[in-house]
């Protein structure tokens, strides 16, 4: 034995279960003439090679490098190492040990793989043309998982028993599909049907085809996709988008596109390297992309909005579906509005039927609903970065590292674009997208993904945080639960902590916390906060001044109310003479009863709220004044600046030191006398006027920031809420500071809206475990 | 003398003057009382039915009526809606120095008048006087006593799967009303308080119904949406509500949306909300026509067995949507 040997024992983790990782070591150590085994367990996967020191090594190198499509190594460390003076070149996958604690990760749903496609389309390959194709490079994961451990009984797969190729194909170790739990094919698994909207089969020989001709022919159907239904239709037929839209009793929402593959995008679409990559990515989530000012699509597909969200082929069905009929089409979630998406095939029965000319099911049950996810990449000053509009299909459960470890806990979200998180050890598992929690379809799907992820994750909370609003869902939900401390966490608080979370940082930092609505400490509405502290706690060091909504929900979907508030606020009675649309297309009494309730405060909430402000800023412009989904003024007030790049005078900005906290509070007059100079006698356009609002926030965030830098030290600033989706507003602000010397953080893999506020509620609680002495804030 | 003042209270001879001379001089044939420390009455059952409540009114006046008013259809709907017939009431008047007298005597006026028509008798009282600021003009307070002759057990916990809810009048009226003649809004003019009482009506519907009669609520603060909640609560039943049902005002829906206000949060002063098994639901319904303050009685939602506890609402354009209790005002919950 001339070369020294030894026997060294790894530990793997990351995302290592259900992705073909143990057939990968097992080709790896082959080839290196190692012996040894691997074996699941629950904190990944444990490795231990025997052989000479230098093919280890090797071995080591390679392990990284290599690495299966799915598959991510978050550490690899070495348990043990000795020398050896016997071994054998055998190396074998070992079974999983019988697991106690479910540390292993949950995979989340997968595209379709390269070889998969060239064997989707192989004329010669025994599952040619099968729609639910899969291996254990691709396919659905957390959709079709009951329980965990990952295996084919624990999965909506377990009915199917595979037939002898297939049962070949699972237990070679040098096979594609060893262990891929999901295998089929045309013998032995799911089927697909094409059924009338009564729910009778209308093909169920060709039903991929005649889906195809009918979607061409400018019919409608519903299709399942990994993660539930979607409604599919002829983007470029403006008949058949008019006829969505009425079905779906959607009238300005963008419809989400789905499209063969990036080059087909190109025709619609703008995007960079960066760009490609994420409409690429497994994860396949709805890219936001700068439409093209010639793409031949329908108006109607995203009328009034200058982007287009598009995604790439996630499922065989949706690449067989594009290639038998047009290479883009309407992709959107197949729900009844403020409903759950459509998960089984009596959801979309019932749901659906009245939307759609046919359905596209088949027999593999979804066991856990995934609407798509939407991302975009921010062009920023300091990097480019993806950011998540909504995380579901594709990212979720897959954790986000917490700071710190925390002990077992359940974050409920918030009400609006609800997530749930579960926190254990030093995993944030924040869930898919949930919703809208007023509907009884979203409560349930809410109660039952805590339940679900719970029995998965084996987590039995110790704590259960939830937001402050009395009248929330997730207020009442906690309410409920026993045996766990509950704690009641400041909206805007979790928002800060989220971002802290998402960035890794654990010290105290300056939050800027632009959002909505969210109630605050004092009972007032909250939404353009600057806070200083940490997971443990804060202090609102300033805000936008405060004003009323007038109607107070109604005024959100109606947000000349809001102008009419700040006009009334600021100018009394005079607001009645105002040569503006809005003040002269109120009918005389109604303008009246605004203005009382906002000076008498009757029905009409204060609220400190920069989300509330963008949307009076849009109704002043004449921009948008009847909102159909969330954050439309302001995100059409966003999209007047790309008209016009030209640099620009902020309006005067006026700080007040309040009294009683001394808090910095921006005054909003001086902005709306000078709008009101810009509007009626100047000869700006909404976009210089547009621009100029984006300019004085910018200001006003950069002023605060510095002064509350200068008077604690503090360096870092995050920013937070759904504001922030504005990229204008994200970039400009991120430049300032940055200019200045802080260094600024943002969100990327938790949403900088309502989406992400559970992960910040978890590490809220978590805190509340820890004991960090020598931490005072007022000093 | 045209004000209250302090000595009205003191216990001596004003104090004398004004109960005797106005108060029960007002009340005239239904007060009963013996001024007495307590009343002595008849009862003819074994069966008794008690409620108290306090009334606090701003405006004390309103298009339609007073505090006097509501407190006595309140009471006296209070102790019909469990079954029982209204028979005696007492009356305990807080009032704030300087209030005027003119007023006391019309609100007097009121109870007397609504008395009668309720066929109820008051039976003893009380009044006190409190300094300047220590109370808003007038506070009432009232206890009721019924007689139950039905041998019936009408509660929220008795609700079954497939029973039928009644509303019995236009929603929200009294609520805009007030709050438009409080603010000077300009509804007030078109729409008036539902201030009623409505104790014949509910033995109309018992006669009619009979043990089909599950359990009868005024709705009164939190309107029908905290109604429902607490039926729902109690019974172990959800509520399934149709939006395109309720009977609401075309003006107070207007009101309503103006303010961003829910109707279905407001509160009423002659409303009930009537839970019965289906197969009365028609001679409910007949009995209820019958009279001009039930004219509009509508079955707006149906009790079911699944989803226990909670509230649904299918709105006009068709989306589903949970009716939950309110834990205080109405807040903005949109982000």
């Amino acid at each position: 034995m001339a070369r020294p040997a030894l026997r060294r024992t790894l530990l793997v983790s990351g995302l290592v279960q259900g992705v073909g990782f143990r057939p990968y070591v097992y080709r790896l150590a082959t080839e290196h003439l190692l012996g040894g085994w691997v074996r699941n367990d629950t904190r990944g996967v444990t490795i231990c090679i025997e052989g000479p020191m230098d093919a280890a090594n090797l071995f080591c190198r390679e392990l990284l490098e290599r690495l299966p499509g799915l598959a991510r190594i978050d550490a690899c460390t070495t348990l043990e190492e000795s020398p050896i003076q016997d071994w054998s070149p055998r190396f074998e996958i070992r079974h999983s040990e019988a697991v106690q604690g479910r540390g292993a990760l949950i995979m989340p749903d997968a595209h379709v793989c390269v070889s998969c496609r060239q064997e989707l389309f192989d004329l010669r390959d025994r599952r040619h043309g099968y729609p639910l194709i899969n291996c254990t490079n691709c396919g659905p994961r957390y959709s079709i998982i009951r329980n965990i451990p990952y295996d084919r009984p624990q999965t909506t797969m377990a009915s199917f028993t595979m037939c002898p190729a297939c049962q070949k194909e699972y237990d070679s170790p040098e096979d594609r599909r060893f262990h891929a739990q999901p295998n089929a094919c045309w013998e032995c698994g799911p089927q697909v049907t094409l059924l009338h909207p009564d729910g009778t089969v209308a093909d169920s020989v060709n039903p991929v085809k005649t889906a195809a001709a009918m979607l061409l022919g400018g019919r409608i159907l519903a299709v399942k996709a990994l993660g539930g239904y979607q409604i599919m239709a002829d983007p470029a037929n403006a008949d058949t988008v008019a006829s969505l839209r009425r079905r779906k009793d959607r009238s300005a929402k963008p419809f989400a596109l789905l499209a063969l593959d990036a080059e087909t995008v190109a025709r619609y679409a703008l995007y960079d390297e960066r760009e490609a990559r994420l409409l690429e990515s497994p994860g396949r989530p709805i890219v936001l992309l700068q439409a093209r000012s010639d793409s031949p699509l329908a108006t109607d597909v995203a009328p009034s909005s200058r982007t287009l969200g598009f995604m790439l082929p996630a499922t065989p069905l949706q690449y067989l579906l594009l290639h038998a009929s047009r290479d883009v089409l309407i992709a959107t979630s197949g729900n009844a509005p403020d409903e759950p998406m459509a998960r089984t095939e009596a959801e979309a029965l019932r749901d659906l039927s009245g939307m759609v000319d046919g359905l596209l099911v088949h027999n593999r049950e979804i066991h856990v609903r995934v609407d798509d996810s939407i991302a975009r990449v921010v062009h920023g000053t300091v990097a480019p970065k993806t950011v998540f509009i909504r995380r579901a299909r594709g990212y979720a459960p897959d954790p986000i590292p917490a700071p710190f470890p925390v002990p077992p806990l359940l974050a409920l979200g918030a009400e609006l674009k609800n997530t749930v998180c579960i926190g254990q050890g030093n995993a944030l598992y924040l869930s898919q997208h949930i919703g809208d929690l007023k509907t009884p379809g979203n409560q349930e799907f809410f109660d039952h993904t805590i339940a679900h992820l719970r029995g998965i994750l084996d987590v039995t909370p110790r704590y259960v945080a939830h937001d402050l609003h009395p009248d929330f869902h997730s207020t009442r939900y906690a309410a409920s639960c026993r045996d766990a401390t509950i704690v009641g966490v400041q909206h805007h608080h979790a928002h800060m902590a989220a971002c802290m979370a998402d960035n890794g940082l654990d010290r105290p930092v300056i939050g800027v916390v632009f959002d909505g609505t969210g109630y605050g400490t004092d009972g007032t509405i909250w939404g353009g906060e600057f806070l200083i502290g940490d997971y443990s706690g804060f202090e609102r060091k300033g805000h936008l001044a405060r004003f009323r909504l007038p109607g107070g929900d109604k005024a959100i979907k109606e947000p000349s109310r809001i102008a009419i508030s700040l006009l009334t606020q600021h100018l009394g009675a005079d607001t009645i003479a105002l040569p503006l649309d809005l003040v002269r297309n109120r009918d005389a009494f109604e303008l009246d009863v605004l203005m009382k309730m906002t000076t008498r405060g009757i029905n009409a909430p204060e609220t400190s709220s920069m989300g509330r402000f963008f949307d009076a800023v849009s109704a002043l412009l004449g921009v948008c004044d009847d909102v159909q989904y969330e954050g439309q003024a302001a995100i059409e007030l966003e999209q007047l600046l790309a008209w016009d790049l030209s640099p620009t005078r902020p309006w005067p900005l006026r700080l007040q030191r309040e009294h009683e906290h001394g808090r910095l509070v921006i005054d909003h007059e001086p902005w709306l006398r000078a709008l009101l100079d810009d509007v009626i006698g100047g000869s700006l356009s909404a976009a210089q006027i547009s621009r100029r609002f984006h300019e004085s926030v910018v200001l006003a965030i950069t002023e605060i920031c510095l002064e509350l830098s200068r008077s604690t030290g503090i360096q870092d600033i995050v920013f937070s809420g759904g504001v922030f989706l504005n990229q204008h507003l994200l970039v400009r602000a991120e430049h300032e500071l940055t200019g200045a010397g802080l260094r600024v953080h943002t969100h990327s893999r938790v949403p900088t809206n309502d989406g992400g506020i559970a992960v910040g509620q978890a590490m809220v609680a978590a805190a509340l475990e820890r004991r960090r002495p020598g931490l005072d804030l007022a000093s | 003398m045209d004000k209250i003042v302090l000595d009205h209270g003191a216990g001596g001879g004003m104090s004398h003057e004004l109960i005797s001379g106005t108060i029960a001089e007002i009340l005239g044939d239904t007060y009963i009382g013996e001024m007495e420390d307590s009343a002595l009455v008849d009862v003819p059952v074994t069966r008794l039915a008690i409620t108290t409540d306090s009334f606090v009114v701003d405006p004390i006046f309103f298009g339609n009526g007073d505090i006097g008013k509501i407190a006595v259809a309140g009471t006296v709907n209070d102790l019909a809606v469990s079954g029982a017939r209204p028979l005696y009431l007492t009356l305990a008047i807080v009032l704030e120095e300087g209030f005027p007298l003119e007023s006391l005597r019309r609100i007097l006026a009121s109870i007397r008048d609504t008395a009668r028509q309720a066929e109820i008798k008051l039976v003893a009282g009380d009044t006190k006087v409190v300094r300047r600021g220590e109370a808003d003009g007038i506070f009432l307070n009232t206890t009721g006593v019924g007689v139950l002759e039905r041998p019936l057990r009408l509660s929220s916990r008795g609700l079954r799967a497939g029973d039928q809810v009644i509303v019995t009048g236009y929603l929200g009226d009294h609520s805009i009303h007030l709050l438009s003649l409080r603010e000077g809004l300009g509804f007030e003019q078109r729409i008036l308080s539902d201030c009623a009482v409505l104790s014949h009506v509910i033995a109309g519907v018992l006669d009619a119904c009979g043990d089909g009669v599950r359990c009868i609520r005024d709705i009164t603060r939190g309107g029908l949406g905290t109604v429902l909640n607490e039926f729902a609560r109690a019974s172990s039943c959800s509520i399934h509500m149709e939006e395109a049902a309720l009977p609401i005002r075309r003006e107070t829906a207007m009101a309503a949306d103006m303010l961003g206000v829910d109707v279905m949060y407001l509160a009423n002063e002659g409303n009930l909300c009537i839970v019965v098994s289906p197969d009365v639901t028609a001679a409910a319904l007949a009995a209820l026509h019958a009279h001009p303050q039930t004219a509009r009685a509508a079955v707006v939602a149906q009790v079911s067995a699944a989803d226990a506890g909670r509230v649904h609402m299918t709105g006009k354009d068709n989306r589903r949507r949970v009716v939950d209790m309110l834990y205080g005002a109405q807040l903005p919950r949109l982000c």
